[in-house]
């Protein structure tokens, strides 16, 4: 399919659509660009238009060292890694059951799973805010936890069927047929084989967690407390402007991100559209 | 139903030969669920039979359905419950270290939703989040439908380009926005500073009501893009070259081919990726929390932004009337989604 074009564009054709792809490119990936250098300028130059000039480690050693960078880093970590391992956990059996048998409640369950996950932040902060406030775990990963799971787990349910989706049902039956009950089956037979699956689904919940900035804003206060989202928040406020300092953060904190991005995409989108589009 | 969807996220996922597979094993599998589901309740035995016959699958559903019940159910109803007071920061319920204060907020009725109805404002941020969605959204498939089908051609360096254009969906979404932000600053800003080695003055990027429009619709598509792109790149590669190939036999131009097989071909994951992403915008709290704060003044506050400044922003903390908002969003946001089912039905989509 791909070869029917070839040769018999025109060569001005040609130039265009390089020039067009081109120019998006630059678009895509400048702002990127720019804050890769701009994070390598010692703190004088930060704010001028050379590519580069006197390059530094400068603004890193003052993120590690001065800053509540790392702490705001295992925040992240701790908040979104175990918000990922519980979502996976307790949605993986509903995706395997609403997958593979009709069952009376399935249908509002599903609605139920589609709907949350276009529920505004709007209209859940405040009781749950309360409601950390109440319990005492306003401040804490706990309660930040606790709020994540609210998106992960209908989130994570809906990701899974659509992989479990993709398994052969002649594989369960053959577990059947060998005298396995569904719980044997899910377990020994398709589970290891979904485990493509369920990486990808664990990765969405985890960057969806670490890029969360609504709940993160609104329950923790105080700095060391802080994920990152609220941590990069703090080096640009109404007073100051620390530029150089939030372009060595946002650095290393899309670095990581941005290199499992781009293997795994293919199989997000895969993901995304196949839950979403089965009703 | 099986077959028809899973054929079409076959398409979606741009990987039919593997997918074919599986919308047989689906049409198959729908097929017995259908026999066991066959069996309706009725009275006491059919429900020890329906429990018999159900019991692994209600088993397997429990840990998400009491998850859901405990932490979004209860919150949502608690949601709606106070948007019907007049609770706020002072008569909340709340833990001061080990003293426990008691609520002493009271039941005021639908006076909130008169309140909020009745303000001009609400009229104003409805507005403005429906023109932020729309603009966003059709800009965005735009884009990503063109760039879609340039990359779904054979030439030298496809692949360098689609990387490219893929990193803005790499990034963390709040980190890009302060990339943007630094971009777009008033004084030291590289835009503008571009702008002044071409004799242009400096634009208030985010300081002036209709630029900052601007900016944070250009930042909210620059981040969409990869997704709409990636996601019809999948959708174009499922379908057939021979179409294609037929048609250029019985002399259909680019355009008519584009028109009559490119777009009914990319009808399915167009639909869904239309849905989602006018979702994910109408609730895009991120990009105008951070780029602008819904400043200068209101001008970019959408009604996700407006909830969360009346709970957290303004003093004293009105929680009833940001609980109200989020009712009224919830409310907005189920209308459009049975409206947009609705239609697809009518065109005969099977959703």
């Amino acid at each position: 399919m791909t070869t029917r074009t070839r040769g018999r564009r025109a060569p001005l054709a040609s130039v265009g659509l390089h020039a067009t792809l081109l120019v998006a490119s630059v678009v895509a990936v400048f702002p990127v660009l720019w804050i890769l250098l701009t994070s390598l300028k010692p703190a004088q130059h930060a704010i001028t238009t050379d590519f580069v000039k006197e390059p530094t480690l400068g603004n890193y050693t003052y993120l590690l060292e001065s800053s509540h960078f790392l702490s705001w880093f295992a925040n992240s970590v701790l908040v979104a890694g175990v918000t990922t391992v519980l979502g996976v956990f307790i949605a993986a059996t509903t995706g395997y059951a609403v997958s593979r048998f009709k069952f009376p409640g399935m249908k509002p369950l599903m609605w139920t799973l589609l709907i949350t996950q276009m529920f505004p932040m709007a209209i859940l902060i405040v009781p749950l805010y309360n409601l950390m406030g109440d319990l005492g775990l306003l401040n804490q990963p706990v309660g930040l936890i606790i709020t994540y799971l609210t998106i992960a787990v209908p989130f994570c349910a809906w990701m899974m069927k659509g992989f479990f989706d993709t398994i052969p049902i002649e594989i369960d039956e053959s577990g059947r047929v060998d005298g396995l009950n569904p719980f044997g089956t899910f377990w020994r037979l398709i589970l290891p084989l979904a485990k493509p699956g369920l990486a990808v689904t664990g990765f969405y919940a985890f960057i969806t967690a670490w890029g969360e900035v609504a709940y993160a804003s609104a329950f923790m206060v105080g700095e060391e407390n802080l994920t990152l989202a609220g941590g990069l928040q703090t080096f640009v406020t109404q007073y100051t402007s620390n530029w150089g300092a939030m372009s060595a953060a946002s650095v290393l904190i899309a670095i990581p991100a941005a290199i499992f991005f781009v293997f795994a995409q293919r199989h997000l989108v895969a993901g995304m559209t196949a839950g979403a589009t089965k009703g | 139903m099986a077959a028809h969807t899973s054929q079409s996220v076959a398409k979606a996922a741009g990987d039919d030969v593997e997918h074919g597979d599986v919308a047989r094993g689906l049409s198959r599998r729908t097929g017995s669920g259908n026999r066991t589901g066959g069996n309706r309740t009725g009275g006491r035995g059919g429900l020890r039979r329906a429990l018999a016959t159900h019991w692994y699958a209600w088993a397997m559903v429990t840990p998400v359905v009491l998850v859901l019940g405990v932490i979004i159910g209860w919150p949502l109803v608690r949601g709606v419950y106070l948007s019907l007071t007049d609770a706020n920061e002072r008569n909340v319920s709340r833990t001061i270290g080990v003293r426990h204060i008691e609520a002493t907020y009271e039941f005021v009725g639908l006076d909130n939703y008169a309140a909020v109805l009745s303000d001009p404002v609400f009229l104003q941020r409805l507005a403005w989040t429906v023109v932020w969605t729309v603009a966003c959204v059709s800009i965005t498939f735009t884009l990503g439908l063109a760039l879609a089908n340039m990359l779904n051609r054979d030439f030298k360096g496809r692949a360098a380009y689609r990387m490219a254009l893929i990193l803005p969906w790499a990034v963390p979404g709040f980190v890009s926005v302060f990339a943007w932000r630094f971009l777009f600053n008033r004084d030291n800003g590289i835009l503008n500073k571009i702008l002044d080695g071409g004799g242009i003055s400096a634009v208030p990027w985010l300081d002036d009501p209709t630029w900052a429009k601007f900016a944070v619709i250009t930042v909210n598509v620059w981040l969409g893009v990869p997704f709409m792109m990636v996601a019809l790149l999948g959708g174009l590669q499922s379908i057939p070259g021979e179409l294609y190939e037929a048609a250029e036999m019985d002399g259909a131009s680019a355009w008519q081919r584009f028109r009559h097989i490119t777009l009914p071909g990319l009808r399915a994951v167009s639909m869904t990726v239309i849905l989602l992403s006018t979702i994910w915008t109408f609730n895009m709290f991120p990009v105008i929390f951070l780029l602008t704060r819904g400043g200068p003044g209101d001008s970019t506050e959408i009604l996700v932004t407006q909830a969360f400044r009346e709970a957290f922003i303004t003093s004293p903390r009105d929680f009833a009337a940001s609980a109200t908002w989020g009712v009224l969003i919830l409310a907005l946001l189920m209308i459009f989604a049975l409206v947009y089912r609705r239609s697809l039905r009518k065109q005969g989509e099977v959703w």
